[in-house]
């Protein structure tokens, strides 16, 4: 008995030490939580993103030891695009880690909107690159929201734009066939400004969750005749678009998705149907980038990345590998201010709202050609706001337009005056972002 | 009168496709008297194992356990031909199982002489219907047996279980991705009568060859329930768990049998249904579609699934089309189960469900 006291007593004597270096350990730990859905309706889309983000958390804690020597820790917690299954992944989340949540992602407008209220109470940032409220993008309300690359209004704003420039619209009528949530609504009031302003006749037509029946939807199109289709969908409503609209004879080139309507899993289901099918890019597909060959280097040659090989590169997935540079560069510019240790939420905002990417500093990350400079201000949560035409041409996405940018005359009183509305609903006292530091 | 004519057709044969689904419904519950919420999970499961094996993208376990299982069910079958042909030399209880491990054993050396090609579709589909066998037994043994002679509405929530658990099971060992089905099936649009409307009327040859294999499955169980053996047992079984069993009627075969046959309609249903949208999650969602359609048209009838199918089919169509603009569209969904509600108001049993009279 008195032997096994001893043996107790020596072996906790010699634990100690390890559990006071894994203390330590988790003490110089970032934690960042990783909103996905990689089962359900939506996992052909999620699963490449999530991998993205996975992938290049990975290769940072492998090559560079994490981010100045924090090494990050990334959590999964599966949504399902769900909206109360973000907020419960986000609460459950929210406070791991020395330092709780650095920032987080929701992949989801829904629960962006769910989020907007409870980011501020908890202090943690929302990154919705290319998505979320389009007029989060006024910080001066909207102070822990990043719509970071582009929201849906300047999206819409630079397709009318695209279609503007092959014709008078005078006349002509635009569809809009998209996903009936927060998010396929988002366009709408522009395309509805646009109309008034360029006198085309706009029809939105909404399609219900997951979106795989859309018949009704596509004879109503195929009897209206209208000049261009835009595309607002997400996951299997995507793919079934194309494919009623090949049933139904409308050109593919008469298309227009948004940027979350143009990626592999979009059109390959389609097969030959999807040909000419046109969507918007905020950032090109492949694996000729530098980033990739660290990827590949510190991940694939040695078995250990979350994707198949040959899908690396895949436009989900290079956003991915964008949304979870950004994150990590937020915390880079957050730790220049206040030290080489695990960030908290409210440090990673000021992070985010001086974020300034330039073209140098792209290209030392490995992301050269792979995302435009962008320079985030208390007033300006967007950053850039700018986008190609890509078009399938059966096998791969091809460009068929330069970079077009958003008209900031246009929406930022848009933007501004929603805001305002919001700050005046919720309460909120708009920062004065001229003396923001 | 041209884009009215094609919207009743488009939706007659969008109205198919569900029935393909509520078939499914109506023989488990028509036999054995359980309302199975699992049915759509069985289509995507189904459709998925179909679609994967094919691709030759899955690991060698994968095709050395399918083939297996085939090779199982193949020796199941020829066991019970040899019982029946020659029951005085048919080997033993043990030698019964020693043999079918032994086929076990056979296709899975088979398939690891194919290496992991994908298979074509003549091996393919044979041995999804086997993992459906299999699926149906294990459901059976874990699930239903523990649960004879509880209230329907046990057995309704074990269903629910199974559902959740086919759903995430499924996706674990398939994966979770778009994956495109093609066995050939036609999928072009053909435009009719160019020379009388404008446009001509639009139909699209899958909805035909969907219509076409739904006429097929309903004849050939019209001809299972009413002229076999085993569908007048399982009818008995419906009516009463206890009563089919006081006279001889086994319980746990004709389970297995009825689930066995419901597994085969949901591969039938995710054939075409994955060659169609694609093999993803959503078909498991689609089978709801087959709720107001089992509603209108009875949960016992299988006639009553194909003409309620129709109904509905049609109905939501015209309404998302005619009425939409004016309600804000994306109302095909709810309609259904409006039109299938006012139908309950008049029919309770639905339109053509067998109208319950008990004596108090």
């Amino acid at each position: 008995m008195k032997l096994s006291r001893i043996s107790a007593i020596a072996a906790v004597a010699m634990t100690m030490p390890l559990a006071v270096v894994g203390e330590a350990a988790a003490q110089n730990e970032q934690f960042i939580p990783s909103l996905v859905y990689r089962t359900g309706a939506y996992a052909p889309n999620g699963i490449p993103f999530a991998n993205g983000v996975n992938d290049y958390m990975a290769m940072l804690n492998d090559r560079d030891g994490g981010v100045n020597g924090v090494k990050i820790v990334l959590e999964e917690c599966e949504t399902g695009y769900a909206t109360d299954r973000g907020v419960e992944c986000y609460e459950r989340l929210k406070g791991k880690g020395p330092t709780g949540a650095a920032a987080v992602s929701p992949l989801s407008t829904g629960i962006t909107f769910a989020l907007t209220e409870k980011a501020p109470a908890d202090k943690i940032p929302l990154l919705t690159m290319g998505y979320g409220r389009s007029e989060s993008a006024d910080g001066s309300v909207f102070s822990w929201n990043f719509p970071l690359l582009g929201t849906y209004w300047s999206a819409a704003d630079i397709l009318i734009q695209h279609v503007a420039k092959k014709g008078s619209l005078k006349g002509k009528k635009i569809v809009l066939v998209y996903h009936d949530s927060p998010y396929g609504k988002e366009p709408i009031p522009v395309l509805q400004d646009h109309a008034k302003k360029h006198g085309y006749t706009f029809e939105p037509i909404p399609v219900t969750h997951p979106g795989v029946e859309q018949k009704a939807v596509w004879l109503k199109i195929r009897q209206g005749r209208p000049d261009y289709v835009f595309l607002w969908g997400w996951g299997v409503m995507n793919s079934t678009s194309i494919k009623e609209a090949a049933a139904v004879n409308y050109p593919r080139d008469k298309m227009y998705g948004v940027w979350w309507s143009g990626a592999e899993p979009d059109v390959l289901p389609a097969g030959d149907g999807a040909k000419g099918y046109n969507a918007l890019a905020l950032h090109p597909a492949g694996t000729v980038y530098e980033v990739h060959k660290d990827v590949f280097k510190h991940l694939y040659d040695k078995g250990k990345g979350m994707a198949k090989r040959d899908e690396v590169g895949h436009v989900l997935y290079n956003r991915g590998l964008i949304n979870a540079m950004l994150t990590i560069e937020a915390i880079k510019t957050a730790q220049a201010k206040f030290g080489k240790k695990p960030m908290t939420g409210d440090q990673v905002r000021w992070g985010f709202e001086n974020l300034n990417l330039t073209a140098a500093h792209i290209k030392a990350l490995g992301f050269d050609g792979l995302v435009s400079p962008l320079k985030v201000s208390c007033a300006d949560h967007e950053g850039a706001r700018k986008a190609r035409i890509q078009q399938w041409d059966g096998k791969q996405w091809v460009y068929t337009t330069e970079w077009i940018e958003a008209d900031t005359k246009y929406l930022r009183p848009k933007m501004e005056a929603a805001a305002k509305a919001y700050a005046a609903e919720k309460k909120i006292e708009a920062r004065n972002c001229a003396k923001q530091s | 009168m041209g884009p009215f004519i094609e919207v009743v057709l488009g939706g007659l044969l969008a109205g198919v496709l569900y029935s393909l689904v509520a078939l499914g419904f109506v023989l488990i519950f028509k036999a054995s008297g359980v309302f199975n919420f699992a049915q759509g999970a069985m289509v995507l499961f189904a459709a998925l194992s179909l679609v994967r094996l094919m691709s030759g993208e899955l690991s060698a376990v994968h095709y050395w356990g399918a083939a297996a299982v085939l090779g199982v069910a193949v020796g199941y079958v020829l066991l019970l031909f040899w019982r029946r042909a020659r029951p005085a030399a048919a080997p033993g209880r043990g030698a019964s199982w020693g043999l079918i491990g032994v086929f076990g054993l056979i296709g899975a050396a088979l398939a690891a002489l194919h290496g992991t090609a994908g298979w074509s579709g003549w091996v393919a589909i044979p041995a999804t219907a086997a993992i459906m066998g299999l699926l149906a037994v294990a459901i059976e043994r874990l699930v239903l047996r523990p649960l004879v002679n509880q209230e329907p509405i046990i057995l309704f929530m074990a269903t629910i279980g199974i559902t959740f658990f086919i759903d995430g099971f499924g996706q674990t060992i398939w994966g979770s991705e778009i994956y495109t089905l093609d066995l050939g099936i036609p999928k072009d649009p053909m435009f009719l009568l160019e020379s009388v409307f404008e446009g001509g009327i639009l139909v699209n040859k899958l909805d035909i060859f969907a219509a076409a294999i739904a006429g097929v499955l309903v004849a050939v169980l019209a001809v299972f329930f009413q002229k076999t053996r085993i569908g007048r047992a399982l009818r008995a079984v419906a009516d009463d768990h206890q009563a089919a069993q006081s006279v001889g009627i086994p319980l746990n075969q004709i389970w297995i049998i009825v689930w066995t046959v419901a597994g085969f309609v949901a591969l039938v249903a995710g054939i075409v249904w994955g060659s169609a949208l694609g093999v993803q999650f959503s078909i498991a969602l689609v089978a709801l579609k087959a709720l107001p359609v089992l509603i209108l048209g009875g949960f016992t009838s299988v006639p009553g699934a194909i003409i309620g199918g129709l109904i509905i089919g049609m109905g939501e169509k015209l309404a998302e089309v005619y009425l939409g603009p004016v309600l804000g569209g994306g109302i095909e969904n709810w309609f259904a189960y409006m039109l299938a509600l006012i139908v309950l108001l008049f029919r309770p049993q639905g339109l053509f469900g067998e109208r319950i009279i008990e004596r108090i």
